[in-house]
């Protein structure tokens, strides 16, 4: 029984003594920097395949929902269809605007895959397995995060197209919008956790009562807080059904209707990248990080567990777009302004209350229906507010 | 309750992607260059020329009358004229094209070609896979790619072929009916002109 244990604590650290045995021949000088640079490599080279693999999955998964085969031609099942789609963006035609701004057009990409790597720095994706431990950790992932609003703004601007100006215009307003409600949701975990390292949240929540966790998605203000949390994490990627910036059905791209080959296909994996990025902070912060669903699983190593949950998010958002149809530009806006930003700031005081209130069920009673009622209140409210009025035209009459 | 119709919608999609992988009914997509559906006997895409026979260049049933490129609208036909004559299916010397050429890339499909030739040369073919990484050469066709067996245009196009063949037939007869009737006539020209000459040498003819 020791043994097994001793072997499973072994294989769950297996990266990080790899790590330090072939670190541990360099002069100890560089060693700083050689540990960043290694740590690095295999946060790219592992979010870039996942990437790969996302898009597989998307596809095949849309196929299926929209009863088709998705892709089957190149390899088994079409597991190769990523890297055919790759060499194919990369041997198109760079094509830039004869009139746009070509460093800005150029840096516009370049910046928004970078800003959504960098996010990757403080997510633990296993015990001991973060780039580093800052002691403000949520707070540099979500200003790393607002570096993409920039990124699309610099690519809309340095176009010189109406089309991706007012792309970048539309897709900044949802951005900025939805940030809002995504702060204001993961405060309540801050409050709860009294911590911004998000490695500490995480050995917060990897504790059991018998063979429950201690998430904090499994509580009242947790659980609104994820919900709410994973809302604006789908309109912050731009993915559907809050994808009106790209809208591939309505307007070309957006703000990288301008774009083409492998700048394109940067732009892709920026957003991508990205949703992974945000993805990774709702499970750190509501679905307990790298720690096990149930106490009896807990050898099972810790990286494994984080891989499981981030793809168990791809497949809703997947499933989410395969069943949503897109929303309007008001609607957008009335949502985020009009239903997650009350809710959210509601969810704070409910997540006082629990702070406050002994344990026992009457805590859980009052908290469910703080949260409860005033969803179904506002989203009746609303409801009952719609007006249709007369359109009158003024012209065609 | 907000949310409902969002569960009803994705329950919906759910039922969809796992019965993808349960009843193949529901997977409708061919499976194109390996499967494909049964071909419309009545379709089309380009024109080629029906040759007679086992010798392309022999049986070619096209006497280069040029009435099909003077009548083609996107005038995608060029037909050059032979010189000398050769004898077609039936043994009567005929021109022959010493080229021709259609541009399937000019082609339009609309089969006036088909409809205006008097000799049945050129009929609509069914290919539709003609990709091809090159622009030019390979999307201009020349009179050996273009022609085609009967017995392909049999089979591509039975109905329409059944009756093209009765018709041709049918023309056949009647011009061998009709050679007949002209030898018949001119034997019989002949034989009463000889008996008129005998009548004459007996009578000692008109003075």
């Amino acid at each position: 029984m020791t043994h097994f244990i001793l072997l499973a604590q072994q294989l769950d650290q297996i990266f990080v003594l790899a790590a330090h045995r072939l670190l541990s021949d360099l002069p100890a000088a560089i060693q700083p920097l050689c540990s960043a640079i290694l740590s690095v490599a295999a946060i790219i080279i592992v979010f870039a395949t996942l990437f790969a693999i996302t898009t597989w999955l998307e596809r095949k998964g849309l196929g299926r929902i929209q009863n088709r085969y998705g892709p089957n031609r190149v390899g088994p099942f079409g597991l190769l269809q990523p890297i055919a789609d790759g060499i194919k963006s990369l041997t198109k035609e760079d094509i830039v605007p004869i009139t746009a701004d070509h460093v800005v057009h150029f840096l516009a990409p370049v910046l928004l895959v970078a800003a959504s790597f960098l996010g990757y720095a403080v997510l633990p994706i296993g015990r001991n397995m973060v780039l580093v431990n800052l002691n403000a950790g949520v707070l540099y992932f979500f200003a790393i995060g607002s570096l993409m609003e920039l990124a699309v703004f610099m690519a809309g601007w340095s176009s010189r197209s109406k089309y991706s100006l007012l792309g970048a215009m539309r897709a900044i307003a949802q951005m900025i919008s939805y940030e809002v409600p995504l702060v204001l949701a993961s405060i309540v975990v801050i409050m709860q956790a009294g911590s911004l390292s998000t490695v500490s949240i995480v050995d917060l929540q990897a504790s059991y009562t018998e063979i429950w966790p201690h998430w904090f998605v499994f509580t009242p203000w947790g659980f609104a807080g994820f919900v709410l949390f994973m809302v604006a994490a789908t309109a912050e990627s731009n993915r559907s059904p809050f994808d009106l910036p790209e809208g591939e059905s309505e307007i070309i791209a957006g703000y990288y209707t301008e774009y083409s080959g492998f700048k394109f296909a940067l732009f892709f994996l920026g957003e991508y990248i990205g949703m992974f990025a945000t993805s990774g902070m709702a499970i750190t912060l509501f679905l307990g990080g790298w720690s096990a669903p149930f106490s009896f699983l807990a050898w099972v190593p810790s990286y494994v567990w984080f891989f499981a949950k981030l793809l168990a998010i791809i497949s809703v958002f997947i499933w989410i777009r395969g069943t949503l149809p897109r929303l309007r530009m008001d609607q957008l806006m009335n949502l985020a302004w009009e239903f997650m930003l009350p809710m959210a700031l509601l969810n704070l005081f409910t997540a006082g209350l629990w702070h406050f209130m002994a344990a026992g069920s009457l805590r859980w009673l009052v908290c469910s229906t703080m949260v409860v009622v005033p969803c179904i209140l506002l989203s009746r409210g609303l409801k009952h507010k719609k007006k249709f009025q007369v359109r009158t035209y003024h012209y065609s009459e | 309750m907000v949310g409902e119709g969002i569960l009803k919608g994705m329950a919906e999609t759910a039922r969809n992607f796992f019965g993808s992988y349960v009843s193949k009914d529901r997977l409708v997509t061919l499976q194109y260059p390996e499967q494909r559906d049964p071909r419309i006997e009545r379709a089309r895409s380009f024109p080629f020329l029906v040759y007679d026979g086992a010798d392309w260049q022999q049986g070619m049933r096209c006497v280069a009358c040029q009435i099909c490129e003077k009548e083609c609208p996107p005038k995608c036909i060029f037909i050059e004229k032979s010189k000398d004559k050769k004898p077609d299916a039936t043994g009567k010397p005929q021109f022959y094209p010493a080229t021709f050429n259609i541009d399937i890339s000019v082609c339009m499909s609309c089969q006036i070609c088909a409809e205006v030739c008097p000799f049945d040369a050129i009929k609509m073919d069914v290919v539709t896979d003609l990709s091809s990484a090159d622009r030019f050469a390979s999307l201009l066709l020349d009179r050996q790619r273009l022609a085609k067996s009967d017995q392909y245009y049999n089979s591509i196009h039975p109905t329409e072929a059944a009756a093209v063949d009765a018709r041709r037939a049918a023309e056949q007869a009647r011009q061998a009916a009709k050679a007949k009737a002209a030898t018949e006539a001119k034997s019989a020209a002949d034989a009463k002109l000889t008996a008129a000459t005998q009548a004459q040498s007996e009578t000692g003819g008109p003075r």
